[in-house]
């Protein structure tokens, strides 16, 4: 037994082993209530089915959560991610609603470089308030977060715009070799953050940050300029979500588009195992914490548990993922079952173990 | 045209700069001044907020409605907080305004703020949402529509549709927000009407949160899980427009394929209505604002009326609806 527990160690101790069992469990639970749950068929020329379409409304999730994960890592938060998708979307939509020829790529186009600019702007708001007037980073993000909905409900006048774009709907719905593309462009952006992050020193810099701002200062780090830079960056990510957000159902609501994204967004991150308190950061993580929340949502539906009960149960899974992610939890529940073989070591060289 | 479009959403995006920054001080800008004073009636109203084009609709439908009928209106905006809205009220009772109107954020806390109003002797009226106070004395009457009877309409209409159906007919039901009042009504209404037949089964029943995107979500899931659906009811037009998206994904064709039955009757609703994606509306009405400033007269004069009315209220097929769509207001 111990011999066995031994092999398997690397393999437990990896920081992503845990959350990974969780979303395997997950499926298997899917699985086992309706069997055709993993099946994927080729419908119209791409690929469909439950799996798809957990992997294609993740892919917003996945985005705000990558921004959150570099903001949480510097040890800030950013709450106006829903708000700042609500008025992205609206921006785009409203601009090719007013066009003459909604399918007009050039429009499309324009509607979103609109957007994302403004998306920006707001984000340089968000790291001017805290990198340099140095307000508390939720507090923060709170302004824009109650006054972004307003300024969304502002642009949509409190109605929700409808379009019929083609080429809008496609950031949604579209499909690129059989894949969702909402999801292809989730992955790029996760594939350019951990490419800026892991492979130049930005990762090891907004890491530092997040450890100690100060400190990283007197090192040589420009700690303002780089926590400035996380919220851009976080709003950008938030900017390409409400285009998919709002591109998935072809109209945007600037009530309901986006809203409480940004609990889930944190929910990822932590259940990826990036510390609240900023300083070490999982990409990997924050991507499977993104996937779990969204299988659980599918699951949700797709087992038909009652909405009012629904949230009881997704409280107590995250809850289990939390509890099951803990060292200190885990130790203590193997050493109360094997007490006559005590496990020899702690669990704590595996922080040491970076990925990406 | 464009370019003020643009120019808008930047003067928007300063504007929401400057009101983050001033957020203490917004909220009852419209009710300043003094009144009461002439003849002329004063209304008092605390809108929910606006967080719907049917919320929209509402509101636009009170101020015509008002300024039709010689009323002189105090409009206050709640931004969906109840704590804005008792803080309206009370200044509406030291303006001495003639009647308060107002649509409840919640159902629940109300009982100080319209004691304070009887008290002063305001009468006040309710619209669209109830209050669950024990106390019916707090206020004149309810104004609003009959969410159990939109659910009824719309199961009775499925009812009269699958008379002949000699095999089990398989609904799938999106709720509205879990818990809501027109969500537990219409679910209500309508298991009650459609448990005239036997053969019509509910097999799948989900919170869509009145919204598209979740509509869509939901029905995704119905659809792969269930095989067979025949009708889709949906507690809004949002829902069953988001669920649209859904069934064309998994190659069927609704309003053929799938039965469609929601409720509202937006815009949005009746125009897939009336190119034959949905099959069926039973109206929610907004537009109560000509019988609520017929309510106020009548309250301030003192007459008596019933504790409870229903806002005029239809329903819409295809064709019905593709007769009423060009003058639709909302």
């Amino acid at each position: 037994m111990n011999t066995l527990t031994d092999r398997f160690r690397p393999l437990t101790g990896h920081r992503l082993f845990w959350p990974a069992l969780v979303l395997v469990v997950m499926l298997a639970a899917n699985t086992v209530y309706r069997p055709g749950f993993l099946s994927v068929e080729v419908k119209e020329g791409h690929l469909y089915g439950t799996p798809v379409d957990i992997l294609r409304l993740s892919a917003p999730l996945i985005l705000v959560a990558l921004g959150m994960t570099l903001v949480i890592a510097t040890g800030g938060i950013d709450l106006s991610v829903g708000s700042l998708c609500a008025i992205s979307g609206a921006i785009a939509c409203l601009h090719i609603s007013e066009a003459s020829d909604q399918n007009s790529l050039s429009t499309v186009f324009t509607a979103l470089a609109l957007a994302f600019g403004v998306a920006l702007v707001l984000g340089a708001w968000n790291g001017l308030l805290v990198a340099v007037i140095g307000i508390q980073p939720i507090i923060a993000t709170l302004i824009l977060m109650v006054a972004g909905r307003g300024l969304a409900q502002l642009i949509t006048e409190g109605q929700i715009i409808t379009i019929n774009s083609g080429p809008y709907r496609a950031i949604g719905l579209g499909h690129v070799l059989t894949l969702p593309l909402a999801i292809i462009i989730a992955v790029a952006a996760a594939l350019l953050v951990a490419a800026l992050t892991r492979r130049t020193a930005l990762g090891l810099i907004v890491e530092s940050v997040g450890g100690n701002a100060e400190a990283s200062r007197l090192a040589g780090i420009r700690s303002g300029r780089i926590v400035f830079l996380v919220y851009v960056v976080s709003a950008a990510c938030a900017a390409i979500a409400g285009f998919m957000m709002t591109a998935n159902v072809s109209s945007a609501d600037g009530n309901a588009a986006g809203l409480w994204i940004e609990l889930d967004a944190i929910l990822a991150v932590v259940i990826g195992g990036t510390s609240l308190a900023g300083g070490r950061f999982s990409l990997g993580g924050t991507i499977l914490g993104a996937l779990i929340i969204q299988t659980l949502t599918t699951t949700v539906y797709a087992m038909n548990i009652d909405p009012q009960t629904s949230l009881l149960f997704k409280a107590v899974v995250v809850i289990a993922v939390c509890l099951i992610q803990s060292p200190a939890f885990r130790a203590r529940v193997s050493r109360r079952r094997g007490a006559t073989t005590p496990r020899p070591t702690t669990r704590q060289p595996e922080k040491e173990q970076v990925s990406a | 045209m464009r370019t003020r479009r643009t120019a808008r959403v930047i003067i928007a995006a300063f504007a929401g700069v400057l009101l983050a920054g001033s957020m203490a001080a917004c909220g009852n800008s419209d009710t300043g001044g003094d009144s009461g004073g002439d003849d002329k009636l004063v209304l008092g109203f605390s809108q929910v907020g606006a967080e719907s084009g049917w919320r929209t609709a509402n509101t636009t439908s009170i101020k015509e409605a008002a300024a039709a009928a010689g009323i002189e209106l105090k409009f206050d905006d709640a931004q969906q907080k109840q704590e804005n809205q008792i803080k309206a009220i009370r200044n509406f009772i030291q303006q001495k305004v003639d009647v308060i109107a107002f649509s409840p954020v919640v159902e629940s806390g109300w009982d100080t703020v319209l004691k304070e109003a009887k008290d002063a002797g305001i009468p006040v009226i309710l619209t669209d949402r109830a209050v669950d106070s024990a106390d019916k004395t707090l206020y004149k009457t309810f104004l609003g529509s009959d969410f159990v009877k939109e659910g009824r309409l719309a199961g009775e209409w499925l009812v009269e549709q699958t008379k002949g159906a000699s095999g089990p007919v398989n609904i799938v039901e999106l709720q509205g927000t879990t818990g809501s009042a027109p969500a537990n009504d219409r679910k209500e209404g309508f298991a009650k009407a459609i448990a005239a037949n036997p053969n019509l089964k509910i097999v799948a029943s989900q919170s869509g949160d009145f919204k598209r995107a979740d509509g869509k979500q939901v029905m995704e899931q119905f659809l792969k899980a269930n095989p067979d659906i025949d009708v889709l009811f949906a507690h809004n037009d949002d829902m069953g427009l988001g669920a649209l998206e859904a069934i064309t994904a998994a190659g069927k064709v609704p309003g053929k394929d799938i039965t469609i039955i929601t409720i509202d009757a937006v815009k949005d609703g009746m125009q897939a209505l009336a190119d034959g994606k949905f099959n069926f509306i039973a109206e929610c009405s907004p537009l109560l604002g000509p019988q609520l400033m017929e309510l106020a007269k009548k309250v301030e004069a003192g007459e008596e009326v019933p504790a409870r009315i229903e806002t005029e209220e239809t329903t819409f097929t295809q064709e019905q609806a593709k007769a009423a769509l060009p003058s639709r207001k909302y």
